[in-house]
Parts: C-alpha cells; sequence; structure tokens
C-alpha cells in the first residue's frame, strides 16, 4: 500500500548530551512521534556506539561478503596463477620435483588470499559507508569536535513540531530543517 | 616539563587517562601536535637526514665499485644486509600485535597509542624493502622478483623461500597500509574541518567525504575489525616466511624446525621494545603527556616483557636442541657463536635480549622515562644482534671448510645498516608531523565508554542511598562537551 503521507522533510538536531540524544531515539522507538519510526532516524557522532544499535535495530552490512568473496578469489586465482606459470615454464630445470609444486603454492595462494580479502573488504567499505560521495547539507564541524546529531528524514508538517517538541525536552541545542 | 613535575606525575598517574579530559581539548592538542613540535623533533629529524645521506652516498659507492666494496664474498654473500632486513621486518609487527590483537581482545588502553604503532608497521616494511634491492647490486632489476610474464615466457621460482618474501611482504605493505588509512579516515575529517591551505585539501582528498553517520560507522567498525583479522595471520606468515629464508637451507644452524615461532616472538619483541622507545619519543616532541600517560606505558613494558621470556624460551629451545641433537656441524656452529671471535657479540644479545628485559619487572623502571627509554634502546640493540648471529656465524662455519671464513663488516655495509635508522627516522617523523599520531575519536571512545562505567555504577550507588540525585538526573554530560 502506498504511504500517503506528506515526506516532504528533514530535521537535524544537535545535542550535547550524548545521553538525551539517546534518550529521543528512544523515545522514537517508543512512537512517541506516531508515524516515525527508528528506520527514518539517523545519528550522526563523533565516535561509534555499538550500543545504540539495540535501540536502532539491527541494519546489516555486505563487508563480511565482500571479504569472503574477494579472499575466495585470491585463494582459487593465486593457485591457478602460479599452476599455469608453472605449467609454461617447462624450461627451468625441475630436478626431479613435480612441475606445479602444490605446497610452495598454497604458501603464495594464502597470502593472495589475504590481500584480495582485505582489498574487497576495503572496496565492501567503500560502497557500503558511501564514502565518496558529498557530504549532505546537515553536515556540522560540532560532530566532529564533541556533539551529537539526530537527522529524522521523511517528516510531514504536523510531525515536524513533534519532533521539535521532543528534541526540546531533551536539551537540543540547534535544530536545522531542510525541505526536499 | 619540568624534572619535578615529571617525577610528581610518575608518581601520582594512576590513571590511563583523564576520563574527565573535554573532547575540544584531545583535538586542540592532537592538532597542534602537527603544527608545533618541541626543538627535539627538528634534531631527530636532522640526525635522520644525516644517516640517510650517508646510506645514499654508500649505495653510490657500492653503485661504482660493485658489491665487493661491502667486503661480501663467496661465503659471506648476504651479511648485514639480510640481518638488518629481518630486524626491520620484525620491528613491522609492533604495529600489528598492539593495534589488531589488542583490538580484537578489547584492550582499550591501546587507543591512544596504536596509531603511531601501526605507522612503525608500515615505514618498518618500507626500510626492510630497501635491502634485499641494494642486495642485487643491480638495483634497476629488481622487479624480476615479481611474477610477471616477459617476452621470453620466464618466471620466477616459485618454490623459493624469496620468492615467498616478495609475495608475503607486498601483501603485507598493502594490508599495513589499509589498516593505517582506514583507521585515520575520521581523524583525517576532524583533519580536515579544522585545518586551511595545503593541509585541507590533504584532508579532504583523504577523508573521502567522511561525516560520521551511524551507517559510515557501522560499516567503519565492521571494515576494521575484518582487516584486524586479516592481519594477524597475515603477521604470521610473513615472519615465518622470512625464518624459511634461513630454515629451508640445509645449512648448520639454520636448518630448525622451531625457526618460524622463534622469528616471530622475535619480532614481537623487538616490535614492543621499539613502541617503548618511540612512544616516550613522541610525547616529549609532542607533550603528550595526557595521552601517553605512565599506566599505559607500564602496560606496554610488562607486555614486552612477557615476549621477552617467549623469546628466550624459544632461544634455550634451539640452544638445546642443537646441544642433544648431536648434529656436530650445528654444534659447532653454537659453540662457535658462545667462543669463537663473534663471541661478544653473541654475549651481548644474550645480556639485552635475555637479562636486561628483567630490568621491566621493577616498577621504578617502569616509571623512568631516561633508564626506560636506555633500555628499549638497548632491548632493540639485542634483538638486532640477534639477527646478525643467526646469519654471520653460520656462514663463516659452513658444512664446506674451503668457505671457512671470518668475515667483519666493512663501512658501506654499517652505512646502510644506519642509514636505515635514517631512513626509517625521516619518514616517521615526517608521518607524524602530517598525519595525527593519537588517533582522536578512539580517545574519545575510551574517555566515552570509561566515565560512562563510573556513572553507571555511581547511579546503582545513589539508587542504594534513596533521595540522593543520579549522575543524569544531575545533568552532567558524559562526553566533555560544551
Amino acid at each position: 500500500m502506498a504511504n500517503h503521507r506528506k515526506q516532504n522533510h528533514r530535521i537535524f538536531g544537535l545535542f550535547a548530551d550524548f545521553e538525551q540524544a539517546f534518550e529521543v531515539i528512544a523515545g522514537i522507538r517508543r512512537y512517541e512521534v506516531p508515524g516515525i519510526t527508528v528506520d527514518d532516524v539517523r545519528i550522526k557522532s563523533p565516535i561509534e556506539h555499538p550500543e545504540i544499535e539495540d535501540i536502532l535495530g539491527e541494519r546489516p552490512t555486505n563487508i563480511p561478503k565482500f571479504a569472503f568473496v574477494g579472499g575466495l578469489f585470491g585463494l582459487v586465482f593465486g593457485f591457478f596463477f602460479l599452476a599455469g606459470a608453472q605449467a609454461n615454464f617447462t624450461v627451468q630445470p625441475q630436478g626431479g620435483k613435480p612441475v606445479i609444486t602444490i605446497p610452495s603454492n598454497l604458501v603464495l595462494a594464502y597470502e593472495m588470499l589475504i590481500l584480495f580479502g582485505v582489498l574487497a573488504t576495503l572496496a565492501g567499505f567503500i560502497i557500503g559507508a558511501r564514502l565518496m560521495r558529498k557530504r549532505g547539507p546537515f553536515y556540522n564541524h560540532a560532530v566532529s569536535l564533541d556533539q551529537i546529531g539526530i537527522v529524522v528524514e521523511r517528516i510531514d508538517d504536523t510531525q515536524r513540531q513533534q519532533v521539535r517538541d521532543l528534541f526540546a525536552r531533551h536539551r537540543v541545542i540547534d535544530v536545522f530543517e531542510e525541505t526536499v | 616539563m619540568s624534572e619535578a613535575a615529571l617525577k610528581h606525575l610518575s608518581e601520582t598517574q594512576t590513571k590511563d587517562i583523564d576520563e574527565n579530559i573535554a573532547w575540544a581539548k584531545i583535538n586542540q592538542d592532537v592538532l597542534r601536535s602537527m603544527e608545533n613540535p618541541r626543538r627535539g623533533y627538528w634534531i631527530a629529524m636532522a640526525i635522520s637526514v644525516a644517516l640517510f645521506s650517508v646510506m645514499i652516498y654508500a649505495e653510490v659507492y657500492q653503485y661504482m665499485y660493485g658489491m665487493g666494496a661491502a667486503l661480501l664474498n663467496t661465503s659471506h654473500m648476504w651479511d648485514l644486509y639480510i640481518s638488518t632486513f629481518v630486524f626491520w621486518i620484525g620491528m613491522s609487527h609492533s604495529g600489528t600485535l598492539l593495534s589488531a590483537i589488542l583490538h580484537l581482545v578489547h584492550a582499550d588502553w591501546r587507543k591512544p597509542i596504536y596509531r603511531f604503532a601501526e605507522a612503525m608497521t608500515t615505514f618498518s616494511l618500507m626500510t626492510a624493502g630497501i635491502f634485499p634491492v641494494i642486495h642485487l647490486g643491480r638495483v634497476w632489476n629488481f622487479y624480476w622478483v615479481m611474477p610477471y610474464m616477459t617476452d621470453r615466457g620466464i618466471w620466477p621460482n616459485f618454490r623459493s623461500p624469496l620468492i615467498w618474501d616478495a609475495f608475503a611482504i607486498t601483501t603485507y605493505l598493502t594490508s599495513s597500509v589499509l589498516f593505517l588509512y582506514i583507521g585515520m579516515i575520521p581523524d583525517l575529517a576532524i583533519c580536515r574541518d579544522n585545518t586551511k591551505g595545503w593541509r585541507k585539501k590533504l584532508y579532504t582528498w583523504l577523508s573521502l567525504g567522511w561525516h560520521g553517520d551511524d551507517r559510515q560507522w557501522r560499516n567503519f567498525r565492521i571494515t576494521y575489525l575484518m582487516i584486524a583479522c586479516f592481519l594477524i595471520p597475515l603477521a604470521v606468515s610473513v615472519h615465518s616466511i622470512v625464518s624459511m629464508d634461513f630454515a629451508m637451507a640445509i645449512m648448520p644452524g639454520w636448518h630448525v624446525t622451531t625457526f618460524p615461532p622463534y622469528f616471530v616472538a622475535g619480532a614481537l619483541y623487538s616490535g614492543c621494545a621499539a613502541i617503548i622507545t618511540l612512544f616516550i619519543l613522541l610525547r616529549y616532541f609532542f607533550k603528550f603527556e595526557e595521552y601517553m600517560t605512565f599506566p599505559i606505558l607500564d602496560k606496554v613494558c610488562k607486555l614486552t616483557f612477557v615476549i621477552a621470556m617467549v623469546w628466550t624460551y624459544l632461544n634455550l629451545v634451539e640452544f638445546a636442541s642443537v646441544w642433544y641433537g648431536h648434529d656436530i656441524p650445528s654444534k659447532e656452529v653454537l659453540l662457535a657463536k658462545a667462543f669463537g671471535p663473534y663471541a661478544p657479540f653473541f654475549w651481548g644479545m644474550i645480556a639485552f635480549g635475555m637479562f636486561l628485559p628483567f630490568t621491566l619487572l621493577s616498577k621504578w623502571a617502569r616509571r623512568n622515562m631516561k633508564f626506560l627509554f636506555v633500555v628499549s634502546v638497548l632491548l632493540n640493540v639485542g634483538m638486532w644482534l640477534e639477527r646478525w648471529m643467526i646469519v654471520t656465524p653460520t656462514l663463516s662455519l659452513g658444512y664446506h671448510p674451503w668457505g671457512w671464513n671470518i668475515m667483519w663488516p666493512g663501512w658501506v655495509e654499517w652505512a646502510m645498516v644506519g642509514g636505515s635508522f635514517g631512513w626509517f627516522g625521516m619518514l616517521f617523523l615526517i608521518f607524524v608531523k602530517v598525519f595525527p599520531c593519537v588517533s582522536m575519536y578512539e580517545v574519545k571512545e575510551m574517555v566515552f565508554h570509561r566515565k560512562r562505567t563510573i556513572y553507571e555504577d555511581v547511579d546503582e550507588m545513589m539508587v542504594l542511598h534513596k533521595g540522593a540525585p543520579t549522575a543524569a538526573e544531575a545533568g552532567s554530560t558524559n562526553n566533555g562537551g560544551s
């Protein structure tokens, strides 16, 4: 069913007290602003908050998949690359040893597993964290210093005041708004 | 800081960090360090540049007159170049230990000091990588070691541990640079927001548009954890592979099965000792008394002592296995180390590597910066001697009597060894001047979580004593914010 409410506002509150900011998120979780859920909330903070994920709910990331695929590719590619090179380099004296030497290739394939695993993890991070993009309009230098910001998205005119009231109850120090 | 103030601080500083430190002050202190170091910083930089210049001169001389200028000969084809290569690879393990392993075990005291340890890893590897290239003689052909298809269809010999070295070190360097860089991104964003000119452009480019929302932090946390998980087995494999340069060779004293763990323990040991040295230097250069505290130094010293004992044990195991193994040539090499021409260096290694760490058991020693600085440097002298005593005595007393000779390094080799410290010092000092060497966001996290724990404990106590307001009710902010 289509969502009929007007989703044309975005509001950003800046808090000096982290516990108060967490209370705001908990309030939204308790549906203190009808129609707004934690899925509409983002926090901006100078530090990471694993503890707040209990309130925000699980937001999965694909980085372990990137790491797994990268590592697997490195292992398989590394082994076959080396085996292919050895199979095409029969001029080299082998001294009675096999042309494709599994123990030594395993050492090198292990290194390739890690190299490609790390590179793929980095790629996953850049994609997953949405890096290398323009920062949003609500970026505030205070967030990289000692304050925490809460962004509530997709709100309509009536909800806007309710969100402002919720912010005010928890000692917000500044509020910014944007109409999308 | 005056002598009396330092002494007072060493006696009174009991916490890893002061939880009440304002977050704005953390930013200010670290950003100031990038602009305004003490004069000692510039003296250290001048010494490093001078040493590096001597290395350049020696390399040009060796290039003009050939490898004979380094006094290398038939049986002594590696000598100090490979010894110093192994030493620097060992130093590189500090970052992995302090950052990755302690991160996985949630040891939060690592947070103010892990950044420079990670930088040490990167620059140690860049220093180590110089030595195989110098040793080639024809330095311009160094890329032949990489596995690429030539028009003659020639590939490197993948069965050689030297090729394993090339793979392992390339992987380790790439991974450690990325680990260092990713861990710095939130701090680069802080630098971006607080600098001007070329610095702002550099940090804007490097911070990749970081703005610190929960999506970024979540992905950041998992990425950092994943790379830490990759790095730990990688670090173990790198030094194991370096040990195989020796262990895979059929030479007396080298063909030992305990070499991989022995090398890894030695690497962690010298890395930890180097962390103590640089801890003391950075603390002085940048006035980081509030971040690089005595309790943290105390923990690093204890960690160093434990690893020193592991290394000592493995050393004794190696001696015992040679002694009781009845492999006569290996036994002769061991006896020649102890009583032959290299004996002073062998016993120097024993004294500095095995006995000197016991001074770290003394609380007075762990709280005395000057003493600790000297001890940490001597520990690494011992570890450098260890590498030299692995390489040279065996080469001077191999299986073939026609190859028996005593070799003393000439000025070219010594210049290269000294110059490597200059090269490392130069890179490291440039890094700490351009990038934050204390992780601002991690120090904030450390302060935040420790303070929160205190408040939770206080609140519980307040509930027990009815009527008293809890910390939250009293309106305390827990982030040192404005």
